[in-house]
């Protein structure tokens, strides 16, 4: 099982998004797909996507003081 | 079929364009299939070099208010016209041209980028596309 970093930190709507469904296609069932961003609204509508493709979030999480989050998605 | 969002860009001013990519490439973003259908105004936009050419909607002001909102857009670090394009067709988004839109206008297919262009069609190719769609919007 791959590991892969989708980094979006400083990019907005609807980049985010665009960028973890290109590594959902890159990615085989199993791996683990790290994103790491900075838009709010991705926050909560990366998950929402996720559960739309039928996809398991594991882990949501601030960093760096809440300006950064860290979402990770099991393909 | 999965779902799907079909969405007429009738309009092509800068910001309507930019609305009409990021609802397509969100819905393919989100596991939707995804259609742009290009007429009239909006089909200018698919002649060569003229994507980001559009005007402001509103408050255009010759262009002033057009290079006002381009600035914040790029300071917002919002992605350009071209790269949400790119970005549609990479996640499998269709693109439709009007042909009656073409007749009218007197464009030629030799002055549009046609390697965009999936599919030529009129009032009936939409309605196919939207006949079984969930969302479909008039830009």
């Amino acid at each position: 099982m791959a590991e892969l970093e989708v980094d979006v930190r400083g990019q907005t709507c609807p980049v985010p998004l665009v960028e973890c469904r290109k590594a959902f296609k890159r990615a085989s069932p199993g791996d683990l797909v790290i994103v790491k961003g900075t838009h709010p609204a991705s926050k909560k509508e990366i998950p929402m996507a996720c559960e739309a493709m039928g996809l398991k979030v594991l882990e949501i999480e601030d960093k760096e003081g809440g300006k950064e989050w860290e979402i990770k998605i099991r393909r | 079929m999965g779902e799907k969002a079909v969405i007429v860009l009738h309009s092509g001013d800068m910001d309507k364009v930019y609305s009409a990519l990021i609802i397509g490439n969100g819905a393919l973003a989100m596991g939707m299939e995804a259609s742009i259908y290009f007429t009239f105004w909006g089909l200018m936009r698919l002649k060569k070099g003229e994507l980001e050419k559009g005007p402001l909607s509103k408050m255009n002001m010759m262009g002033m208010g057009r290079q006002m909102i381009k600035k914040r857009m790029d300071k917002a670090n919002v992605a350009s016209l071209e790269r949400l394009m790119s970005d549609f067709k990479e996640l499998g988004g269709k693109i439709i041209a009007c042909e009656m839109t073409m007749e009218i206008m007197g464009i030629t297919k030799e002055e549009l980028r046609t390697e965009l262009v999936d599919e030529w069609g009129a009032v009936g190719t939409y309605i196919q596309e939207a006949r079984n769609a969930n969302i479909t919007l008039f830009i």
